[in-house]
C-alpha cells in the first residue's frame, strides 16, 4: 500500500471500490479466488434466483388447497417440490396471511432471507431502520409502506433469529376467480411474501 | 456480543429507505458478495463465524456504513485469522506466495449452491419443552456470538413448535464444533417484550431460540 492516503476524487473510485477490487486481486493472485466464481454467484442471485420462484410458490397455494396444506406443514420439501432449494432455504417455514392475523418477517441480527424463493434481500430489509423497528413497531413500519392493518387483526412478526427462514403466503386478492397459477403468479410481489405488502387487486380493464 | 449489530428494538434510526429496494447498489456490492460466498466455500470457517466476524466491527464504524461494508470486513477478518492472507499481503495487495488452498472453480458454484447446507442434527437427548409450555429467556450477556437478542433477554414467552435438534450456533461460531441443540419457536406478547406503555396493540413476536437460552416457568 502506497504510504500516501489513497486518493479520494469525487469523479473517481471510493475507498471501498479501491479497498475490494485489490482485495479481489490478491485473493485471485493468491490462487484463493476464481473471478469466473464470483461471475457465477453473482449471476445466480442476480439472474436466476428471485421473488419470482416465490411467486410461484404462493400461486400454487392459491390455486391447489392440497399444495397450500402440505406448504404449511412442511415448507421445505414443498417448495423443493416446485425446484426451488439450497443455501439459506434449508429449513422453510411459510406462514398464512388471513382475515385475522398479519405476518412480517425481519432479521434484527443480521440479515437471514430466503434466498432461494426471494433471492437477496433488498437494501432496505439490511438497514439498521427496519432491523430496529420491524419488531418494536410493525403498525408504524407498515404504515410506511402503504399496509394499513386494522386493529382488531393481529401481526405477527417473525424474526429469524435460527436457521429458520420465513415465507409470508398473502391473501389472495378478490377479483382473481378466473385467473390461472401464470396470471396469479404475475400479481405476486416480493414485498407481499416479506409482509410489507397486499397482492393487489387486478384492475380492471377499462 | 452485545453490539450495534443487535439492533431490535433501538431508536432514532428514522424512516426507512424504500428507494435503496435493489439487492446491489453498486458493482464493488457484487465483488464483495461473491469474494464472501467464494472464500466460504474453500471451508475453513463455517456460517457462524462469518456472521460473528461481521459483528466484531466497532460499533461506532458498523453504524456508520453500508451492509456490503461489514461483509467486507468480516472477510478480511476471517482471511487474517485463519491464515489465509497476512496483515503485510492485505496492506500491500500484493502476495507474498500461492497459496495452499486451491479456489473453487466457477463450474462448481451451482452444484454448491442448490445442495445448500442444513444444519439440523440427529440427539438423543428428549427436548426439554413442548408446544404450549410457558418459558422465560435466561438473562446472559456472552461477548461472543449467540441468537438471543438482547430486546429477548428476561422476557416470558409461549412455545409455538419444536424444530428439532440444529447446529448450535454460539458454540459452533466459537469452535467450530457442531453440537445438536433443541430449536423451538417461542411467542410472546409485544407488551410484554416492550412494555405496555410503548407498544403497539396486538402485535406477537416470534423467534427461534437454542434450548439453552431457556428456563421453565415454574
Amino acid at each position: 500500500m502506497p504510504d500516501t492516503p489513497l486518493p479520494h476524487h469525487s469523479h473517481g473510485p471510493s475507498d471501498i471500490e479501491l479497498r475490494v477490487s485489490r482485495l479481489e486481486k490478491l485473493l485471485v493472485d493468491k490462487g484463493l479466488v476464481d473471478p469466473a466464481a464470483i461471475d457465477a454467484l453473482v449471476d445466480t442471485y442476480q439472474n436466476q434466483v428471485g421473488p419470482r420462484n416465490g411467486a410461484r410458490v404462493v400461486a400454487r397455494a392459491w390455486t391447489d388447497e392440497n399444495y397450500k396444506k402440505q406448504l404449511l406443514e412442511n415448507a421445505t420439501e414443498s417448495i423443493m417440490e416446485l425446484g426451488y432449494q439450497g443455501r439459506q432455504g434449508e429449513h422453510m417455514q411459510v406462514v398464512e396471511n388471513t382475515d385475522t392475523v398479519h405476518n412480517m418477517v425481519v432479521c434484527t441480527l443480521c440479515s437471514c432471507y430466503p434466498w432461494p424463493v426471494l433471492g437477496l434481500p433488498p437494501t432496505w430489509y439490511k438497514a439498521s431502520s427496519y432491523r430496529a423497528r420491524a419488531v418494536s413497531e410493525p403498525r408504524a413500519v407498515l404504515a410506511e409502506f402503504g399496509v394499513e392493518v386494522a386493529e382488531d387483526v393481529e401481526i405477527r412478526v417473525w424474526d429469524s433469529t435460527a436457521e429458520i427462514r420465513y415465507l409470508v403466503l398473502p391473501q389472495r386478492p378478490a377479483g382473481t376467480e378466473e385467473f390461472n397459477e401464470d396470471d396469479l403468479a404475475k400479481l405476486v410481489t416480493r414485498d407481499s411474501m416479506i409482509g410489507v405488502g397486499l397482492v393487489q387487486s387486478p384492475q380492471s380493464p377499462s | 456480543m452485545n453490539s450495534a449489530h443487535d439492533l431490535g428494538g433501538t431508536h432514532g434510526h428514522g424512516p426507512i429507505d424504500r428507494s435503496q429496494s435493489v439487492d446491489f447498489a453498486s458493482d464493488w456490492e457484487r465483488r464483495i458478495f461473491g469474494m464472501t460466498l467464494a472464500c466460504g466455500m474453500l471451508g475453513k470457517w463455517n456460517l457462524d463465524e462469518s456472521r460473528h466476524a461481521r459483528e466484531t466491527m466497532k460499533p461506532g464504524d458498523y453504524l456508520n456504513s453500508s451492509y456490503y461494508e461489514h461483509w467486507l470486513h468480516g472477510l478480511e477478518e476471517l482471511l487474517l485469522a485463519k491464515g489465509l492472507i497476512s496483515e503485510q499481503e492485505l496492506d500491500s495487495g500484493n502476495p507474498a506466495n500461492r497459496a495452499a488452498n486451491r479456489a473453487v472453480s466457477a463450474d462448481r458454484i451451482s452444484g454448491i449452491l442448490s445442495k445448500g447446507a442444513p444444519v439440523n442434527m440427529k440427539t438423543d437427548r428428549n427436548p426439554k419443552f413442548q408446544a404450549g409450555q410457558t418459558i422465560l429467556v435466561r438473562n446472559f450477556n456472552p461477548r461472543s456470538h449467540t441468537r438471543a437478542p438482547r430486546y429477548i433477554r428476561g422476557c416470558q414467552g409461549v412455545v409455538v413448535k419444536h424444530h428439532g435438534a440444529h447446529i448450535f450456533a454460539d458454540q459452533h461460531a466459537k469452535t467450530g464444533e457442531k453440537i445438536p441443540m433443541h430449536l423451538y419457536c417461542v411467542r410472546f406478547e409485544a407488551e410484554e417484550v416492550w412494555g405496555t406503555e410503548d407498544s403497539e396493540s396486538r402485535v406477537a413476536l416470534h423467534l427461534d431460540l437454542f434450548e439453552s437460552y431457556l428456563d421453565a416457568i415454574q
